[in-house]
């Protein structure tokens, strides 16, 4: 199997209802690094990676990956997960087998992704009388057993507190160590230092700055970035 | 008044055979033709909730103008259709119970596709994303919604066999109330009360509520049961 990475995100806009949201935003995604995706409410952090992971089509520009069958080989954990009203393993079950994953090794990889986030002990209960915490794990396994070669999320916690925020990013992590590509937008400064390699800043719907972690705090380069740090800081 | 109901009771009570011949009649007659138009409705109504044709706003507000069908025409165009001279002509289906599951299925499929269609749209908002996300797109979605919400589906069900069992002009066109081979519970009941059998009209009367009431407390209670499993 080539890779799909690195991922191209040619000149691409967005539009709803004659609002640009996204404007001709050009990237390029290479695998290993985590990335942070930062910026206002509305600044378009959510559509950007959505035309990224496919589930909208730019108004312009195009998103292309590198390698054959990356519909398969990404996966996206949102801020409010979806489950189904089914056991939680039926859920990751259900994961697989809508990719595609031959009957006979759903049951392993299906078991092993529980594991791998702890919900081995709630396996059988009904997926949506799990915690917020819970479901969201339950979201990371089912990502998990897909074994992607990047992995969207999208505030993946910021409906949680913070034992359960801490669960989710030891998750990212061990899907960094295991070699995913890691894009995440986030809320909290203290979480993309926590798990990111580099930051991309978005304000208005453009590229306002791209830097590495450790260079964007101390001395963000665009004006924007240096006025979000610097007004966001105190509660990250 | 009360005479004819104490009647009606006893009727009822003495297991009276003809009376039960009708019951079984009519039972078999519209649970068949809600299972049929459940078969073809929930599908159809998972189709229009998910799919984006032109159009699709003028099939909505068709097939909830058809919630409101009259039986009696409906009745007339089955009759139409199945009367010797008409296309369906030669299956010699008028005057039997096949034709009365044939009206009663065309009656209740709109009631169910439509309610179908309201549900699975809502729900749909909720799951779309992390459906297509996961590769479940078009049939392949829709029918995880369908089987997800079956729960809240069986209301759809349930005001679909509420109207089958209710209704008495589609089956009497084309069932012909004929004794002992399409005479049905609410069909006795209005040709009864015109010839004066007030007992036995009365005594139909209880049973077809009795097993309405009975349908919808077992639906519901096997819904409970089932919902605190699955959530």
């Amino acid at each position: 199997m080539s890779a799909i990475l690195p991922l191209r995100v040619e000149e691409v806009s967005f539009s709803a209802g004659g609002r640009a949201i996204i404007e001709r935003v050009s990237l390029e995604l290479e695998a290993g690094l985590s990335t942070i995706i930062l910026g206002a409410n509305g600044a378009g952090k959510s559509v950007l990676m959505r035309l990224m992971h496919g589930l909208l089509q730019p108004t312009s520009g195009r998103v292309a990956w590198s390698g054959e069958g990356a519909r398969r080989r990404q996966a996206m954990v949102f801020q409010r997960p979806v489950m189904l009203r089914r056991s939680a393993y039926a859920n990751v079950v259900y994961a697989l087998e809508v990719a595609g994953v031959p009957a006979a090794e759903r049951k392993r990889l299906a078991t092993a992704a529980l594991e791998e986030v702890g919900l081995r002990q709630v396996a059988q209960r009904p997926a949506r009388v799990l915690s917020g915490g819970e479901q969201q794990r339950l979201a990371l396994a089912r990502a998990w057993a897909l074994h992607p070669e990047i992995l969207f999320l999208d505030e993946p916690t910021a409906n949680l507190d913070p034992g359960a925020t801490r669960e989710i990013e030891t998750i990212i992590k061990a899907f960094d160590a295991a070699g995913t590509k890691i894009v995440m937008s986030t809320h909290s400064l203290g979480q993309a230092r926590r798990l990111g390699d580099e930051v991309i800043f978005l304000h208005q719907g453009r590229v306002a700055e791209r830097s590495p972690i450790g260079r964007f705090f101390p001395q963000p380069a665009s004006p924007e970035a240096a006025a979000f740090v610097k007004g966001e800081l105190p509660w990250a | 008044m009360l005479d004819a109901v104490l009647s009606g009771l006893r009727l009822v009570a003495t297991l009276d055979l003809r009376l039960w011949e009708i019951v079984g009649l009519s039972l078999a007659v519209s649970l068949s033709a809600v299972a049929l138009a459940t078969l073809l409705g929930l599908p159809l109504g998972a189709a229009i909730a998910v799919a984006r044709f032109p159009g699709r706003q003028a099939v909505i507000v068709v097939l909830n103008a058809l919630m409101g069908l009259p039986p009696v025409v409906v009745g007339l165009f089955i009759y139409l259709l199945l009367s010797r001279a008409g296309p369906l002509g030669e299956l010699g289906l008028l005057f039997t119970p096949q034709a009365m599951v044939i009206a009663q299925t065309v009656l209740v499929l709109p009631i169910i596709a439509a309610l179908a269609r309201q549900s699975v749209e809502d729900a749909w908002r909720e799951y779309e994303e992390q459906l297509r996300s996961l590769g479940a797109d078009g049939w392949g979605g829709a029918l995880t919604v369908l089987w997800d919400i079956r729960f809240s589906l069986l209301t759809a069900v349930l005001a679909g066999l509420g109207r089958a069992s209710a209704e008495v002009g589609a089956v009497m066109i084309v069932g012909g109330n004929i004794d002992g081979v399409t005479r049905v519970m609410t069909t006795t009941i209005a040709l009864e009360t015109s010839k004066g059998d007030l007992p036995l009209a009365l005594g139909l009367g209880i049973v077809l509520i009795a097993i309405v009431l009975a349908l919808n407390a077992a639906a519901h209670m096997i819904k409970e049961a089932a919902q605190q499993r699955v959530r």
